[in-house]
């Protein structure tokens, strides 16, 4: 493979590569050395399953220019079908790395069938439909999780619907050893966490090199090109579903394995956590570091999660001061004067780059 | 090329915001109780935190714990005492995630023993990280038996949901045993199902008639018409609500407008109802609830908490402050028992505290001769009361 530096694109994707693993190097070292806070090092792995959310969702968003608001429903599918795995594997799979990697992957994989189901009808159809429909999907997610009762013994799983609200995790009839893993609408409360900031740090690496991958690849170009005009791209004999599907169904494995990593970061989870608001916060975070810009989602995702408690000081208006923060960057980011101001540090350090820049 | 530029910006901006988060509380964790940095520290104080919703939904919940904590701190350290406190309070939103936030955060500034967190949801996440640190904690409200289950350096104040549950099923039994009963709940949340659940079984235990049972949801909490027509239709007397309180204003309200007056029991969730704001008091007369605490009882120790209260916050305090009151105080009695000095590290007061705990014999504002078993959870009788005059009084 010959890999062509000069190509801005290929330029902005090796940095992005390297700026995410010098960031984890150098925060292993520290962390190590025990320098960072445990406020910081405990964020560490949530801040992984964002950016890994923040990434999927610019795919769907970003890159085929739908308007997903269900995402966190995906994370949901993932989180609790991981749960399921780790907490149901645990005599089968000792070792905890190897189970939270098949967590992932099995979370990744009930995601897709999911986005499979949720996208093959609506991306059909022209519209904001995909909107609708995936709020819709994680309202319903929400709900079914919360119906749901899972436990596991010797004799295996055992799952059950509670749909008229009358049965509990003790109808499931588990022997003495079995263990309760989801309990309805009191959620996963004895997972044990087995996530770990390096697991999160590959996660993030295999979303990059799939998304950016997919991206510059014949399909990316097929995807944007349907994002930008619908029509042309079919002149050209496009097929719209099959290419729709692939990045939406990309999107939401990536989501379900976020999910998974998420899921097993915590003690005890509800279906609730995935809600409205999660999605809207991920979708935050692309639009934030701007739609179709990879590396934006990634800073975006890092800070929004970190500036909350950044803020603690603020006691009880740190959530007001972080809406004001919002509100700046995204008024600083747009300003002509703070524009310009970047134009001119960047003509006075960089003087070559600029004058090519005139020349056109 | 100003895309590169933008990135390398923004990489040393994030790092820059990572690095200097990291760097501000170094010297902290290490030296525990010596007392750096923070103005208000008092020499050889125990550091106590507090974790509740401050903000959101649930903030009236963790305001009231960290009030309560607050009175009790400020109590003993004005008092001649040998155990003093500091305490730190910090918003977790009643989320899990945040709520392990806001632990670590507390642990940065060298936390010794945790008074909190104030829902269960939130207490059973920090639970299992103060579990495998070894510090000690005692949540005041956190009353899922999965916040202790497991975990022997985890107590707590409040009931457990299935004790009030039980609870609630047998004063019902005992005094209204041929009630036909309807129960509304909320089917997502935590508290109210477990309550619900083991309600349910003791009652067909004790062959009470559930005649129906509706359900909502924290999206669908605002109207409860047809749960409440249909709980009227089925001949319903007793209607139990094992929800908060904002819903049950809803519920009265909508149950008075169709003049349907069964009688309506809660459980401690309930409590909080008469300082609602923009509630018709005059609605919940004769509501009862199941309540380890009420503001109305006339022992010197409430008299003494409610005034206090009363003065410092401007409202009568409810069950989540009393638990938090009583849970510095619990602490304070385990320190002694013990005998830790504010040198100790956490995991070494923790130890001691655990051994402590199960010797312990506490009278406190929300029960006399409370004791703990080991396994973390309280042992106090539950008191039930009904709202007469706007006040809470025992029934006859």
């Amino acid at each position: 493979m010959k890999i062509n530096l000069r190509n801005k694109r290929t330029r902005t994707d090796f940095l992005t590569y390297a700026g995410v693993i010098i960031v984890f190097v150098v925060m292993s070292i520290l962390q190590n050395q025990g320098a960072i806070s445990r406020s910081l090092s405990g964020q560490l792995v949530p801040i992984c399953a964002y950016v890994t959310m923040a990434i999927s969702l610019n795919l769907t968003v970003g890159i085929l220019g739908e308007l997903s608001l269900g995402h966190a429903g995906f994370m949901s599918v993932g989180a609790f079908s991981g749960i399921i795995a780790a907490m149901s594997l645990q005599s089968a799979i000792p070792s905890d790395p190897v189970r939270l990697a098949v967590s992932m992957v099995l979370g990744a994989f009930f995601a897709a069938i999911a986005g499979f189901l949720v996208g093959t009808p609506v991306l059909r159809l022209r519209g904001d439909y995909l909107a609708i429909v995936t709020l819709a999907f994680g309202e319903i997610i929400k709900e079914l999780v919360n119906c749901l009762l899972v436990g596991y013994d010797e004799n295996g799983l055992h799952m059950m619907f509670n749909l008229n609200g009358q049965k509990t995790v003790s109808d499931l009839g588990l022997t003495e050893n079995g263990i309760e893993i989801i309990k309805g609408a009191q959620g996963a409360t004895s997972t044990t966490t087995i996530a770990t900031f390096t697991a999160g740090f590959i996660l993030v690496m295999v979303t990059l090199i799939v998304v950016l991958n997919l991206i510059r690849s014949r399909s990316g170009r097929a995807i944007m090109a349907l994002r930008d005009n619908r029509i042309a791209a079919e002149s050209v004999g496009i097929n719209i579903t099959k290419y729709k599907l692939m990045a939406f169904v990309t999107s939401a494995a990536l989501a379900g394995a976020a999910g998974a990593l998420y899921g097993l970061n915590m003690a005890s989870l509800q279906a609730t956590k995935f809600n409205f608001n999660t999605s809207i916060l991920v979708l935050v975070f692309v639009v934030l570091g701007g739609l179709g810009n990879i590396w934006g989602s990634i800073i975006a995702a890092t800070l929004l999660t970190v500036l909350p408690e950044m803020l603690r000081s603020f006691a009880e208006f740190r959530m007001l001061v972080y809406a004001i923060v919002l509100i700046l960057v995204m008024l600083a980011t747009n300003n002509p004067t703070m524009k310009l101001f970047f134009e001119r540090i960047r003509t006075r350090f960089f003087k070559k780059p600029a004058k090519e820049v005139r020349g056109k | 090329m100003k895309k590169i530029l933008c990135l390398l910006l923004a990489m040393t901006m994030t790092f820059g915001c990572l690095t200097a988060c990291g760097s501000k509380d170094t010297s902290d964790p290490a030296d525990n109780g010596a007392a750096t940095g923070s103005s208000e520290s008092i020499e050889g104080a125990f550091k106590l935190g507090a974790v509740g919703p401050l903000t959101g939904d649930a903030a009236i919940y963790g305001q009231a714990v960290v009030n309560g904590a607050q009175i009790a701190v400020d109590e003993i350290n004005a008092s001649d005492s040998t155990v003093k406190f500091e305490l730190n309070k910090q918003d977790d939103e009643a989320d899990g995630e945040k709520s392990k936030n806001a632990y670590n955060n507390l642990m940065d500034w060298g936390m010794q023993i945790l008074v909190g967190p104030t829902t269960s949801g939130a207490a059973t996440a920090v639970a299992a990280q103060v579990y495998s640190d070894r510090t000690f904690m005692i949540t005041p409200s956190g009353s899922s038996p999965d916040v202790i289950d497991g975990k022997d350096n985890v107590f707590q104040v409040c009931f457990s949901d299935p004790n009030q549950g039980t609870g609630a099923a047998d004063y019902i039994a005992e005094n209204m045993a041929d009630a036909k009963i309807a129960i509304i709940y909320r089917n997502d949340d935590a508290y109210s199902q477990g309550i619900r659940d083991t309600f349910v079984e003791e009652a067909e235990a004790k062959g009470l008639e559930v005649v129906t049972e509706g359900t909502f949801t924290a999206d669908t909490a605002t109207d409860f018409t047809v749960q409440l027509t249909d709980a009227q239709s089925k001949g319903a007397d007793l209607l139990f609500l094992p929800i908060y309180y904002q819903p049950a204003s809803i519920i009265l309200n909508q149950a008075n407008a169709m003049g349907y007056a069964p009688t309506f029991f809660g459980v401690d969730g309930m409590d909080g109802i008469l300082t609602l704001e923009n509630f018709d008091t005059s609605l919940a007369e004769g509501v009862m609830l199941l309540t380890p605490f009420s503001a109305d009882a006339t022992d010197d120790l409430t008299k003494n908490f409610v005034a206090k209260y009363q003065e410092a916050y401007g409202e009568i305090p409810n069950q989540f402050a009393a638990d938090a009151y009583d849970a510095v105080y619990v602490v304070k009695a385990a320190i002694e028992a013990a005998g830790c000095t504010a040198d100790m590290s956490a995991a070494d007061i923790c130890e001691a505290l655990v051994a402590a705990m199960p010797t312990l014999t506490y009278n406190g504002l929300t029960g006399q001769n409370m004791t703990w078993q080991a396994t973390g959870e309280v042992s106090k009788a539950p008191m039930a009361v009904v709202i007469k005059d706007g006040v809470y009084t025992l029934p006859n």
